[in-house]
């Protein structure tokens, strides 16, 4: 009987030297303890997913890319399937130059511009910065061409102008229309016109009560 | 008669049925804890085909989980990017990297960059990423601390057991909307009490579904 008990112990001791313990890296797919050969079940269903792999087309992808030239209706906002607004969707009014103010159809309102914050420092600050005056994290690791909003040109250029870089991108600045979508887009530029405007402040912009409060004379 | 059988004989179907109880207590040992996804999956950190480090990115460089998975807050699913989310600053930081070969030619082709997938639930569960992350839970309770980690890791165990324990009690867990992107805040219990997360949890109307057509449909 001894020696059944000293088998049992080292088949043991193999078992937890070989399986280890939890929580341990390990490189290989996860083992199925029930695997679908074995137990039939619904674990993995004819059904593509998200981003999932698809041996039917030939690029390997289940997500398909719009044909040239064809129009997604479903990403239109209700009642604008066709985004016909050309200066909503594109920046430029009919005669093809760029609008110089946020379309009138999106009202800017400090909801529309906390949005605009949030939005901008995901996607903007880490190259252009909190301030936008291009010193983002990114800078420190060589991104020199960053260019800072408060400058002559910037100051001027058409918000339309604005909207046109987010969504076609501009010399290395690569395009960010695939992250958000054109209200988005405009919440950020108005927000960026917020930053230009906050950063050539002078004191007369304060009203009086609060000159006091800041100690400005 | 001489004995055919020695005398120690007459304990042996005892020592027997007291070493199959050991043994049948070994094993219920054993498949507790190896058998479940706590050992099968936790740990799980497959080889990617491009070194990218959350550690890296997401830590040092302080870029939001957003700006890369973008519609995490927007959808069910949240997506991993494209090369193209790379590019952006790729294509002024490390251009020659050989590291970042496969980013570069899958911006070029178009092709998809093979990244191996971590996590996945069965197809039977519908899960869905941003009726949590708007709802308070923190990326850090499912995937656990992804902004430290060099390579992603399966973190959570994501069974039944795992996603009820939550939905049972969600006041444990919740944390503040603004802290939801940021992986080393603290839950609202732990900042300021069980009161604080049971009134949260009250005030926002969070009801998890324990049903079972919650998850499965
Ligand atoms: C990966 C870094 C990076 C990010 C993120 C980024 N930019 Fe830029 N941006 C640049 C660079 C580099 C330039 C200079 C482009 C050039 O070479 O003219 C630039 C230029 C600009 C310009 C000036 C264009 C002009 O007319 O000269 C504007 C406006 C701008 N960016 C807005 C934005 C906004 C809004 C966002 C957020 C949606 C954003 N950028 C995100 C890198 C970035
Ligand atoms: C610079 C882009 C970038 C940022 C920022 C980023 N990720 Fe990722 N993430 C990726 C890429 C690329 C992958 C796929 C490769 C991998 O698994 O390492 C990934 C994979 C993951 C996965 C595993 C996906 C799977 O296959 O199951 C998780 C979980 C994850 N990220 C969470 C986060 C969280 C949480 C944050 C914010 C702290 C974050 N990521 C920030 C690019 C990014
Ligand atoms: C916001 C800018 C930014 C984005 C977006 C970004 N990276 Fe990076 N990446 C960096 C910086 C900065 C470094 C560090 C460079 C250094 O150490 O000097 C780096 C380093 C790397 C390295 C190491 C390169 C080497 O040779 O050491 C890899 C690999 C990498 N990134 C992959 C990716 C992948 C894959 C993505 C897309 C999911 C991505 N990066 C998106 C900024 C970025
Ligand atoms: C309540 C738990 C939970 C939370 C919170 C959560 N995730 Fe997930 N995540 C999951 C599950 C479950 C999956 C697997 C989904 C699937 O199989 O489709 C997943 C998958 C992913 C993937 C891989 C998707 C893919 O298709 O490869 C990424 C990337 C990811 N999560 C990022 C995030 C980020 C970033 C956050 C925070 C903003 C987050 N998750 C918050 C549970 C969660
Ligand atoms: C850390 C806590 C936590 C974990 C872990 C968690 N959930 Fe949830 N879940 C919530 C909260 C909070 C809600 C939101 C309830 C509300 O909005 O009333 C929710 C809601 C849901 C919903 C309802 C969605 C709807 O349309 O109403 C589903 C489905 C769901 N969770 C599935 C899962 C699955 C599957 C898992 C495991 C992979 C999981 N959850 C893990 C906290 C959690
Ligand atoms: C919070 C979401 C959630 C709810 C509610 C829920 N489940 Fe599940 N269930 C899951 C997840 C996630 C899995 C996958 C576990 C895994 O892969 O390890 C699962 C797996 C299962 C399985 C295992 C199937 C297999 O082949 O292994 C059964 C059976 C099941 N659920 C039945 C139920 C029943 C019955 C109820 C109602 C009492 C229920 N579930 C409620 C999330 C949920």
């Amino acid at each position: 009987m001894r020696n059944v008990y000293l088998v049992t112990a080292f088949l043991v001791v193999l078992a937890l030297s070989v399986l280890g313990l939890r929580g341990t890296k390990f490189i290989r797919p996860p083992l199925d303890v029930f695997p679908e050969w074995a137990f039939p079940g619904m674990k993995r269903q004819s059904k593509y997913k998200h981003q999932a792999a698809s041996k039917f087309f030939a690029d390997g992808r289940a997500d398909r890319p719009l044909p040239p030239g064809v129009v997604a209706s479903s990403q239109g906002p209700a009642g604008q399937p066709l985004r016909n607004d050309d200066s909503l969707y594109t920046g430029k009014d009919a005669s093809g130059a760029f609008v110089a103010r946020v379309p009138a159809s999106l009202t800017v309102d400090r909801t529309f511009l906390e949005h605009g914050r949030q939005s901008f420092t995901i996607y903007c600050a880490p190259c252009h910065g909190a301030l936008g005056d291009g010193n983002g994290i990114t800078k420190q690791y060589g991104m020199g061409a960053t260019p800072t909003y408060h400058d002559e040109r910037l100051r001027k250029i058409a918000d339309g102008d604005i909207f046109n870089t987010i969504t076609n991108g501009k010399n290395n600045m690569l395009p960010y229309a695939d992250k958000l979508v054109p209200r988005d887009r405009w919440s950020v530029v108005a927000y960026v016109r917020a930053l230009q405007r906050a950063q050539s402040g002078t004191v007369a912009d304060v009203p009086e009560v609060n000159q006091a409060e800041l100690g400005i004379k | 008669m001489s004995n055919i059988f020695p005398k120690s004989a007459n304990s042996l179907p005892l020592q027997l049925i007291i070493f199959l109880f050991g043994l049948g207590g070994i094993m219920t040992v054993g498949v507790t804890y190896y058998m479940t996804p706590k050992y099968t999956r936790v740990g799980y950190a497959p080889v990617q085909p491009v070194p990218f480090s959350h550690a890296l990115h997401a830590g040092q460089l302080g870029l939001d989980c957003r700006y890369c998975h973008v519609a995490v807050d927007q959808g069910p699913a949240s997506t991993v990017p494209a090369a193209q989310t790379c590019m952006n600053c790729h294509n002024q930081i490390k251009v020659d990297s050989p590291l970042l070969g496969v980013v570069r030619q899958s911006y070029e082709t178009g092709n998809p960059v093979p990244w191996v997938k971590i996590h996945q639930v069965p197809d039977y569960v519908y899960f869905n990423h941003a009726v949590h992350v708007n709802r308070g839970v923190s990326c850090v309770e499912c995937h656990g601390k992804v902004n430290e980690m060099e390579v992603v890791a399966h973190a959570q165990p994501l069974s039944m057991g795992f996603c009820l324990d939550c939905h049972r009690n969600p006041e444990l867990r919740v944390r503040e909307p603004g802290d939801v992107f940021n992986l080393d805040s603290p839950t609202i219990t732990q900042q300021s009490g069980a009161e604080a997360g049971k009134r949260f949890v009250h005030d926002w109307n969070i009801k998890p579904p324990q049903s079972c057509s919650g998850c499965h449909r």
